[in-house]
Order: structure tokens, then sequence, then C-alpha cells
């Protein structure tokens, strides 16, 4: 994204012939620890593959590039030579001038009373100078787009929150500070440091944010705060300390500028989930220039043709729904935010603020018994148990790069699913239940979904929403309660984005319902051999696979509690149940089931255990190894897709396509070969994949594996063209015959490919799953 | 001062305290030698002593005492907790209890520290609750030539101000108890410091004294309701009166004789406060000095002063002191700033080298014990010494109705005032008890600052604040200031901890003994009245 917004800038001049002060410095982003240092290499071997030059260098080096700079407590650095600066001002003018010569029409100093919306689409917009027609409105309002969304009469909720942010400027230096100096970025320090006008500019993220406006009293205008010194002490501090020289620089102004935050770090981009045409840019956390352009772009192409040329997931407004909307919530949540754009962003971070908002009924129970927590989607859900004794290092102490504290704890958690028996609480999957008077349910859920719903009650589906590129707007599991009715479970992130898809290509129909029952259920993966036992032990019923076979959905009785859904699948490949429980019931079960299961060596585990399973069975995750732009057949799931099911689906001419064309990338898994897991940097996601010495992906998750012993990466393999750079069909064959090497942090590690997963982890009997997937590739 | 730091790395060196305790005695002896005019001439730079004389510390054994732990290397850089050791040492916190949850009288309480300077220390602190009648005192003494004087007040004076406040009954039934050997009724309940001592040997001595004055009390009774500042006046009076008779009787027991004879010569200045309801009363005799801390309506902080400086400095002073002298003595009588050339307070306890005629000088010193006239101060007779007395214990009373907006008092010791201004004495400590800092945020706004002369004063700033956190005592904030400030302001730890390492020899030429109290008033009682 800033890629495109340093090339757009760079033209921007030229085209418009009005001065932007583009000038291409280079950055120089500083590391004074040795996890920096790994963090700035993970970064420096993610650009390099996107053909953006970048250099590790020697703190040497670093003083050859810039005169001022002290390099003592360095201990390395990373330079972008192509790093660029530009004045944020001449470039809007620019833009709005390019534009105007286009047709667009710029009103000034008009403001915006609401949005207009009929029947749920964008109409116009109301201002103190009139009404406005349109059908699109794109909402940039910046700090203010929070107020602005909520205006409208349907609310869209846009969860930003603005904090001050200060940055000083000074007078020139005695011998002026050339315009082409580095600009530096020293996040150990907190600090940014740019030349300006002879002097220069520096400004920071400081540990203790000031929020503003909570209250929404936003001011009318834009201007600048007043300055606070004693506020910007400590980064005044790391000024001085990283250019001892300036001492005697003297200031011209502190500026504090309001920037606007989101809850986790991204801006936000998109539509709204609930009203057409209504468009958002926003919350830029203070990258607007560098981002801005490539947003836009997005965001053009979002409104031309229906969807980004890109996977803008992370940044799509659907990601939040309205429990991020409070205002309590984003004061706490951007105080945590802001010091993190500069803080060490290690593995399986969590956000720290705003939480213990949506819990399971079992939160209190499993949080005495050692539960540590991660959130999703404002869910809390037990990472790992740490067992009565044990202790853990602190938050600070256990950030690493490196094997974590609780490798062994997970170990065991594993250990105890593959062997006895696990319960995971995974209450917060987004649940649906769709149902009709007729067949109308399943006729659009046909149309819908990928795979055939048409299947006998009580049967399960897993299946893709996919769009009309054949990509994977979700990936969910489906069952058939009745004729007539569904139950749908999807990623916990979906709940937004999926009923806005559904209610969108839904026909406006009153005998059709769709239901979020999210709340209303709670989720217990009873996984491992020994499920069985427990379960037929709770509910007099024979649970043996001749009895209910894998992908089943049945209404039981456990313990006293009946009408308890229990499903014979457990989203890892592992033997076991997904029992879901009206939450009046949860406790109840929950106790059954530990007491029942003390036999059976039954125990607590967490998403990490999980986490761990599903990737050594080679399961891909929606959102973190699928996006909109991966089809079925790219993922090795042609099975999940009946395109010959008698009725067409969204992205079936796209996949009827595909499957002509073949692929031009495919999913693959890699066991790292000469990995030490004890001392090497452990993989983590979005390492390149080198074949043959030539880079060819992206890694998308990993985990250790622990049956295997190895560490698992997944990720999509490409065929690019050395010449063209243009993507060609990749074969089972290309992915097999090639030598590949991920790279973790600019270190290469031998890895073995793997379209299928090993058979030899699956001792059970082979389910329905496998059994299809070996008969379709005649395995 | 040459010949002290010329002997340090002597001092240093000894490791056999015979020899080292020798050498401390020829040097001071030297001392001794040098007229009077001379070691003024070298003290100029340096905080001037209560008088113009180097004396050698009378209490030879007590001096020695006070040296011994002086061998251990003295230039070193101190830790901040060592730093916060040597502030805390002495610090002291008393909290009025609370009645029914509710605290009924108008303190809230007070914190009370002192920082030694002479070794011995030579001010004494005291506090104590009337019991019989109502109200706290509260007081902060500073000796010179000694702490025997100050000692002695800081005991005594506190009993002699509640015998003249009490009633005519609750005198009489005193003296029948103490006449039928009966349990005394107690009058005084004291907040001491555990370092703050009585001594046992005196007590019957100054027992008897105090009986006395009392039973005048009771013949003089006249009716009336005892007037607070009349009684203050009369209790100063009345002590200072007896410590001179008993100097002039002595004692049969020599420790006693000597004691008693130590008290008279050596002196003390007092400032007093007590405090009942809303009444404010101050008495003053010397240069130690009584502040109130007023909160103004916009939150900040301006400086009351409740009592005269009996010194130079105050005009009306001088004035009286010529007015009681003939004509002939105007120019002698103050010299250089100090009553007769010498004495720097013009008001105080004790010094009866001020007070006696030369006859009973001579008299009482020649039959006194060896000690006595082995000393070359108290054999000195002032120069110019025609109609005495020169000097009198009479305190100066003020009387102040405490309103919602005093909120606190400090008594300090001129060790304190010397070194600090009141606004910011009183601006520190209001700044402290409410936990607000009423710094004007900065603004540049078109002067020339660099960004090195920024930092400084940010991180000045910020140590201004972090140093509020560090201390639980608001003496103990104040006296960290007084010590430790910079000319920003501000507590700089590198000064503060030079100043705390000072030598002994050299910690006098720098600062004078501080001795604070803060006493926080309670608003909402006050605001009752």
């Amino acid at each position: 994204m800033a890629d495109y917004s340093n090339k757009l800038y760079q033209q921007l001049e030229q085209e418009t012939g009005i001065k932007t002060g583009y000038v291409k410095t280079g950055s120089i982003s500083l590391a004074q620890t040795q996890d920096r240092l790994i963090s700035l290499k993970r970064i420096a071997s993610r650009l390099s593959v996107m053909g953006i030059p970048c250099e590790i260098m020697a703190p040497k080096q670093v003083a050859q590039l810039h005169p001022l700079i002290n390099i003592h407590d360095l201990v390395g650095a990373m330079y972008v030579p192509e790093d660029a600066v530009v004045s944020s001002v001449d470039v809007s003018l620019a833009l709005a001038n390019a534009a105007s010569r286009n047709g667009v029409q710029i009103h000034e100093r008009t403001s915006i009373s609401h949005v207009m919306i009929q029947k749920g689409c964008v109409t116009g917009v109301e201002t103190d100078r009139g009404q406005i027609e349109c059908q699109y409105f794109v909402n940039c309002a910046g700090q203010w787009a929070y107020e602005l969304g909520l205006s409208n009469e349907e609310p869209v909720s846009i969860p930003l929150h603005g904090c001050e942010h200060f940055y000083l400027l000074t007078r020139p230096l005695k011998k002026p500070l050339e315009s082409n100096t580095p600009t530096i970025v020293d996040p150990d320090g907190r600090i940014y440091i740019r030349s300006w006008q002879g002097g220069i500019l520096s400004g920071g993220f400081e540990k203790n944010p000031k929020p503003i406006f909570t209250e929404g009293r936003n001011q009318l205008e834009i201007q600048n705060l007043h300055e606070d010194w004693d506020h910007f002490e400590p980064l005044l501090s790391s000024l001085l300390r990283r250019m001892p020289g300036l001492e005697a620089l003297e200031i011209m102004q502190l500026v504090n500028c309001p920037e606007s935050f989101t809850p986790d770090m991204r801006c936000i981009l998109g539509e709204s989930p609930t009203v057409q045409g209504y468009f958002v840019l926003a919350g830029m956390n203070s990258a607007g220039t560098s981002f801005g352009g490539g947003a836009g772009r997005y965001l053009a192409e979002w409104m031309v043709n229906g969807c980004p040329s890109e996977n803008v997931w992370p940044l799509d407004l659907k990601r939040f729904g309205a429990l991020q909307s409070s205002r309590t919530f984003l004061r706490h949540r951007v105080m945590e935010v802001m010091p993190l754009i500069y803080d060490l962003k290690v593995p399986r971070w969590d956000f720290q603020t705003g939480r213990q908002l949506r819990t399971s009924p079992l939160y209190d129970r499993l949080d005495a018994q050692g539960a540590r927590w991660m959130e999703k989607h404002g869910f809390e859900r037990p990472k790992y148990f740490v067992p009565p004794g044990k202790d853990l290092l602190s938050l600070d102490q256990s950030k690493t790069f490196y094997k974590p504290d609780w490798f062994d704890i997970v170990g065991s958690e594993v250990k105890c699913c593959k062997e006895a028996v696990c319960v995971i609480d995974m209450s917060s999957f987004t649940k649906f239940e769709i149902s009709s008077t007729g067949d109308q349910a399943l006729e659009v859920l046909q149309y819908l979904f990928s795979n055939d719903l048409d299947v006998p009650v009580g049967h399960i589906v897993h299946t893709g929403m996919l769009n009309e590129g054949g990509g994977y707007e979700n990936d969910c599991s489906i069952a058939r309660l009745n004729k007539r009715s569904f139950f749908m479970i999807s990623p916990t992130d979906q709940q937004v984005h999926c009923w806005a898809w559904l209610k969108k290509h839904m026909p406006n129909d009153s005998n059709l319902l769709l239901e979020d029952v999210t709340w209303k259920y709670t989720a217990l993966n009873l996984i491992g051999p020994r499920a069985v036992d427990v379960l037929s032990e709770l509910s007099y019923v024979p649970m043996t696979p001749e009895h209910f076979p894998s992908l089943f959905c049945k209404e039981m009785s456990v313990g006293y509690a009946n009408g308890i859904r229990v499903m014979s699948m457990t989203h890892t490949g592992e033997p076991g149940f997904m029992l879901y429980i009206p939450i009046e019931y949860a406790l109840h079960v929950y106790n059954e089931l530990m007491s029942v299961g003390q036999k059976y060596g039954i125990r607590n585990a967490g998403y990490y255990a999980l986490r761990s399973l599903r990737i050594e069975k080679f399961f891909a995750f929606w959102g973190q190894d699928l996006d909109t732009f991966t089809t079925p057949l790219e993922c090795g799931r042609e099975f999940r897709v009946k395109l010959d099911k008698g009725t067409d689906f969204i992205g079936r001419d796209a996949l009827m396509q595909q499957k002509q064309d073949g692929v031009c990338k495919r999913f693959t898994m890699f066991i790292l070969e000469d990995h030490d897991t004890d001392l090497d940097l452990w993989p983590w996601w979005g390492e390149p994949i080198y074949r043959n010495g030539h880079y060819v992906g992206k890694t998308t998750s990993s985990a250790y594996s622990y049956t295997l012993e190895r560490h698992v990466c997944l990720g999509f393999v490409q065929n690019l063209d050395k010449e063209t750079r243009e993507a060609l069909v990749v074969t089972p064959d290309f992915i097999n015959r090639g030598e590949y090497e991920i790279d973790i942090a600019g270190q290469r590690f031998q890895a073995k490919a793997k379209l299928y997963p090993f058979s030899s982890l699956f001792t059970q009997r082979r389910r329905k799953d496998e059994m299809e997937l070996s008969g379709y590739h005649g395995k | 001062m040459p010949a002290p730091t010329q002997l340090l790395p002597l001092i240093r060196n000894c490791e056999i305290g015979r020899i080292y305790n020798t050498v401390c005695c020829c040097h001071h002896k030297h001392l001794c030698c040098l007229s009077p005019h001379l070691v003024h001439n070298h003290l100029r730079c340096a905080p001037q002593k209560k008088l113009a004389t180097l004396c050698p510390k009378e209490n030879f054994h007590q001096f020695i005492h006070a040296r011994s732990y002086v061998s251990t290397p003295q230039r070193f850089y101190l830790t901040p907790p060592q730093v916060n050791s040597i502030l805390k040492a002495n610090e002291y916190s008393f909290k009025v209890p609370e009645f029914d949850g509710k605290n009924v009288s108008s303190i809230l309480g007070f914190d009370s520290n002192q920082l030694p300077a002479n070794a011995p220390i030579e001010d004494r602190r005291s506090a104590a609750t009337c019991l019989q009648t109502r109200g706290m005192l509260l007081g902060v003494f500073d000796g010179h030539a000694g702490c025997a004087c100050s000692q002695a007040v800081s005991e005594r004076l506190f009993y002699y101000i509640a015998v003249s406040l009490l009633p005519h009954e609750t005198l009489l039934e005193i003296e029948n108890a103490v006449e039928s050997g009966r349990a005394l009724l107690p009058i005084l309940q004291w907040h001491k410091h555990p370092n703050d001592y009585f001594s046992k040997e005196a007590s019957k001595l100054y027992f008897n004294s105090l009986r006395t004055y009392w039973q005048e009390l009771i013949d003089l009774n006249t009716g009336e309701t005892t007037d607070v500042k009349e009684a203050l006046i009369n209790a100063f009076k009345r002590l200072d009166n007896d410590i001179s008779l008993e100097a002039q009787v002595g004692d049969p027991n020599s420790f006693l004789n000597y004691l008693v004879l130590r008290v008279a010569f050596s002196g003390a200045t007092a400032c007093v406060a007590h405090v009942d309801g809303v009444d404010l009363h101050i008495a003053n005799t010397g240069d130690s000095r009584a502040m109130l801390g007023v909160q103004e309506e916009d939150g900040s902080w301006s400086a009351v002063t409740l009592s005269y400086d009996h010194n130079a400095q105050n005009e009306s002073e001088i004035e009286r002191v010529k007015l009681e002298h003939p004509k002939s003595e105007e120019k002698s009588v103050v010299k250089q700033d100090r009553l007769l050339g010498l004495l720097m307070p013009f008001r105080a306890f004790g010094d009866v080298k001020f007070k006696w005629s030369i006859e009973l000088q001579k008299r009482v010193i020649e039959s006194g014990p060896d000690q006595l006239n082995d000393n070359e101060y108290t054999k000195f007779i002032p120069p110019n010494y025609h109609t005495p007395p020169y000097l009198t214990a009479e305190p100066e009373v003020i009387h102040h109705k405490l309103r919602p907006q005093d909120k606190f008092l400090v008594l300090a010791t001129d060790g304190l005032w010397e070194t600090m201004h009141r606004q910011d004495v009183v601006r520190i400590v209001g700044e402290y008890l409410t936990g607000v800092h009423h710094q004007q945020p900065i603004a540049v706004g078109g002067y020339k600052v660099t960004l090195g002369q920024m930092h400084g004063l940010l991180t000045e700033r910020r140590a201004r604040i972090s140093s509020v956190f560090e201390d639980q005592n608001a003496a103990t904030h104040l006296i960290r200031h007084a010590v430790g400030n910079n000319e920003f302001g501000a507590v700089d730890h590198e000064r503060l901890s030079k100043m705390l390492s000072l030598p002994e020899e050299l910690a006098r030429m720098y600062r004078d003994d501080i001795t604070i109290i803060v006493v926080q008033f309670n608003s909402h009682i006050v605001g009752a009245y």
C-alpha cells in the first residue's frame, strides 16, 4: 500500500505540476536491541521479495549515511533507500487539483449534517448548503468519522478515537541539514526524525498517550492543540540521545496535532455492512500520508469493481462490529495502540485493554484453572492452561521471537488430545440459523455455497461461501437440522461480514429467517480418542463411529441437560465431538464432562493446542490462510465443491474456468528440516518461500507439530515467470519437484513441501472427509 | 578555613583513636587562640555562627563521641537511598487521633524533622498536647555556644507555659497532689521522636523550680481567666529567670552544678506556637520564624509571617536595644549586625554573659568547677559591657485567628530561612500537602530556546514532581529542597549528595542546623468556628 503511495506521489508532481515536496531521502530504522533487529530483518526479508530494495546494516554504516546520529547504543539498522518524504498539504492540493481537472467538484467550507439513506442505500447528503444527491458516499472524515458515522438515521459504526500527537519543528542548523538526509526511525526510542527546512522535524509515539474528544465534543476546525512540553520530555530525551549534536539547535514549535487510531492499529476501509453505498476510509493511525495513496486506490477499485484488487480483509470495516464502538473501549484501546506503533511486534501478541467483554459462561471456571486468554472479536478464548504451581514469565519478558515459555504446557495439552481427551471452549465461533417455511432456505444456501447442501438431515457439510471470483468470503460448516433449517458455524470474526454477505444475497422473503444465535450457545470441543467414551457414558447412547459416523449432528441429552447439539467434528482432524450447548446448561455439561472424564484423563486445553493440531493436519483457516482471493481449487478442497450439484452457485463459473486452466497458486504444507526449535527463530507468518532459490510465495500460518517434532508452515506457492513475473499454472508436479527454503528473518531453512497431510497422522478410522479426499485423487 | 582542610587527610589516615583524639584537641585549641575578629573574617563566606567566637565543645565526652564516626572516609558519592536515610533519620509525624471517625481538633497533625550541621546538633524541637487545658504546643529552639540551653528550654518551656495557662483550681489540685505524694495529674502529652531526649539527672531540679513557679502563681491568684498572650510571656521570662538563678545558686551535685552553668552560659532562641481552636498564638524569642501557608482562591500559595525576627535586620529591634542603654553606648551596642559585636539574635534564653553584671560573672566562674575556669569563652567578657542586661528572653507574641484558607504553619530555625525564601517554603509545602503542582505549562512562544535548554528545564520539572513522592513528611521534603535546590529551584541529587556527605568540620560552613515543624490545619473545623 505504501509502495503504491510512493509511486503515486512520485508521479503526481509531473502530472499536476504542483510541488508535493517529494524528496527521495531513504529511511533508516534503528535497532537498539537484538529483538528489534530480528524484527527489522523480518521486515527486510518481506520487503526484498516485494522488489523494494532494503538493506540490513551495521551501526558504522548508519553513521556514514547520517551526519548527526549517535550509534553507540545501536546493534544494527535497516536502510530503505527508496523511501521518500512529501509535504502532506501539498500532496492533498495536488490530488485535489488533478481530481478537479477530471471533473470532480470540491465544496469547501461545507459541513455535512447527515447522510440520507433510503431502503438501506445511500441517496444523498444533507449539508449546511443544501442537499446533494449521490449514489456513493465516502466517509473520510478522519477523527470526525466516528461522529459522522453515527449522525445517520441508520448509524454506521466506525471505531476510531483521537489521540494527541506531538512533533517538534526546529530552526535550521548552523550548517543546514541536507533535504535528502535519510529519515530516521528509532522505535526503541519511540521517535522519528526527518530533516525539515534545514532543521529537523521529530515526533514519536509515547508510552502514555493522551486520548482526546472521548465525549465526542470534537473541535470544529482542524487546528492544533496546546503544546505540552512536559509530556514531550521523554521523546525529547530520546531525540537528544540519538542526536546529541542538536542540543544547541533552536526550537521553532511543538505541534500538537490530533491523530485518529483504531482498535487494532490497522486503518478502516470498505463498505458499511448496513448501508449500501456508504464507504469509509479513516483511522490511519498516524500513517495517513504513507498509506493514503494505496488505500485510496483500493477504495476506488472497491467502488468501481465491487471489490478491491487485493485482499483487504485485515482493513475491512466489517472486521469490527458495534461492540468495538463503545467510547470507553476505544479510549482505553487507543491508549494501548498508539505506543504499540513503536513497540516490538512479537508473535502471538494480545491486546491488554478492552478485555473481558464477551465471555463464555465458563470463563470464571476456566480462569480459576489457570487459563491464559486471548481475544478475538471481543471474545475471550483460552490460549492454554498453566498447571498449578507453574509460573510463566511476565508479559513483557515473555515477548520473544524464539521458543516461547508455554512450549511444554501446550505440548502436554496436545499429547492429551492425541491420547486421551480434552475440552476446549470454542464458544466464540459465529453461529447462524437459517430456516424457512418451504424450500427457500435450501435454495438460497445452495446458491451461496459451493458444496451440495441437499444432504440428509443430520449431516454436516464443510463448505466455502464464495464470491464471483471463486474466492472464499467465508469458510464454514453447515449442519442440516431438519428439512427446512440449517445451523451454520463460521469463524469468530465473520459475525459482521458473513451476516452482511448473507443479507445482501438473500431474497427479501419474509418466509426466510436468518438468525444470529452466537450468544445462545456455548460450544465445547471434546477432542481426543476417549471423547467417545466420555460422551456415551453421559448420554447412554452408543457413540461409536458405527452409530455416530463422522460429520453428523444429533440433538441429544448430556447429563441432565437435554437438547444439546452434538456434532462429530473437531475442526482439527482429530476424533471427537463439538457440543453446542444452550448457555444455561453450559456449566452443568462442563461439570459432567469433567467429572466423568476424569477416569479417561480429561483436561482443559486451549487454542494453541488446537492450532498446532490443525496445522499439522494441513487444515486451512479462513482469515489466516484463506482469503477472498483464494479458491477451493487452490487449497486442495475440490472435494468440497460440487460443480455439478444441479444448481448454480456464486463463483461456479470462475471455478469451472479455473478447473480448465489450472491454478496459479497452490496451498502447500512445509515441514522445516534443519530448524532447531530450541535455538532458531520461530516462523510466524509472512515468511518468504523460496523454490530452487527463487521466491515463490509467502507463508500464511505456522505451528510446531508436537507429533512430527518439526515446525509446520502453511503457505501458497506460485510459479512466477522469470522474465515477465507472470503467474503461471502450478501443478502438483511443480510443487513436488522443487527444493524449498523458508526465510525467517533473513535466515533460510530447508523445508519439505507436501500437498496432502501425513496419512500416518490419521491413526483413527478414516472418516468421510478423507475418504472423499483420497477417492478424488485416486490415492 | 585552612586548618581543618589540611588536617582532614591526617584525620582520615589515623587508625589509632588516641592519636586522632589528640589531633582533634590540638586543632581546636589552635582555633581558640585566634582572635574573634580574625575568625570572623575567615567565616565571611559561610553562614555565620550565632557567636562570633569559636568555642570548643564544653562537653568533651560528648564531643569525642560525636567525632568518632567521622573517621570513615568523608568524600564519597551518596546514592539516593543513602541520601534518603540521612534525610529521614530524624523525621517524625504526628496525626491527631480521630474520635468516632472525626477529627474535632483544628490541627490535623504535624510533620517535623531536623538536619544537623553542628556536631552535635544544637537545634531542638518540642511538641505536646496540653492535657489540663485545651490546645497544642509546638516549638523549635536554636541553640548557640552548645546545645545545653536549647536542650533545657525544649524540656522545660512547655511546662512553664502549661502551668501559666492552668486555672487556679487545677494548680491547687496539682500542688495538693504533690504535697500528699499522690499521683500527679498529667499536664502534657509529648509527641517525641526517639532521638529527642530529656535529661534524667536534672529532672528533680527542674521540677522543683517549676513547682516554685506554680506555688507563686497560686499565691498570686488574681481570679482572672488566664490570657494566653500573657501566659506565654510570663512562662518565657520565668524560665529564663530560673535558668539564671539555678546557675547562680549552684548545686551540690558537681555534675548538675556543671550542667546548670552550661545551660546558663550557652544560649537558645525559641519560637513556640500555641494552637487552641482557631486561636493561634506565636511566641518568638530570637531569629527562628513562624510562617503561615495561605491558599488563595485561585489555588496559589502565599506566606504570612507570624513572628518578628529579633536580629539586626529588624529596625525596631535595633531601636529597642539602643533605647534600653545609654546614648554613649549607641555605637557599641550593635556592631557588625551583632549585639555588642558578638551575638546575632537580640533576644535569647541563657547567655548570662549578656545578662549578668561583670562581678556576678566573675564570681560564678571562679567558684565554679575547673572545666568552666579553663574555658576561654566563658571567661571572656564582651567588649563595651557597661549596662547589663543587654539580652532578654521576653517573647513577642502574635495572635492570629485561623481562617479556612490558612492551611498550615511552618516553624523553623534560621537554618531554613537563610537558604530559602519564605514564599518558596510555603509554595513547596503547599504543593506537597495538596499533591497538586501548579506548574505553569511551558510555552516557547517566540523566545529563543535550544533543545538542550528545554531538555534541562523539563528534566528539572520532572525531578521536582518525583521528589515529592519520595517524602512522606513535609518537613523532610522541605529540607530536601533547602539543601538540594539548584539555581532553578529544583532538587539536584548531586548537590544534595555533596551537601550531605560534607565532613562535619565543613558542614557548618555551608549550612546551619535546620529544624522544621509543619503543622497542618483542619480547614473543616476551622471553617465551622
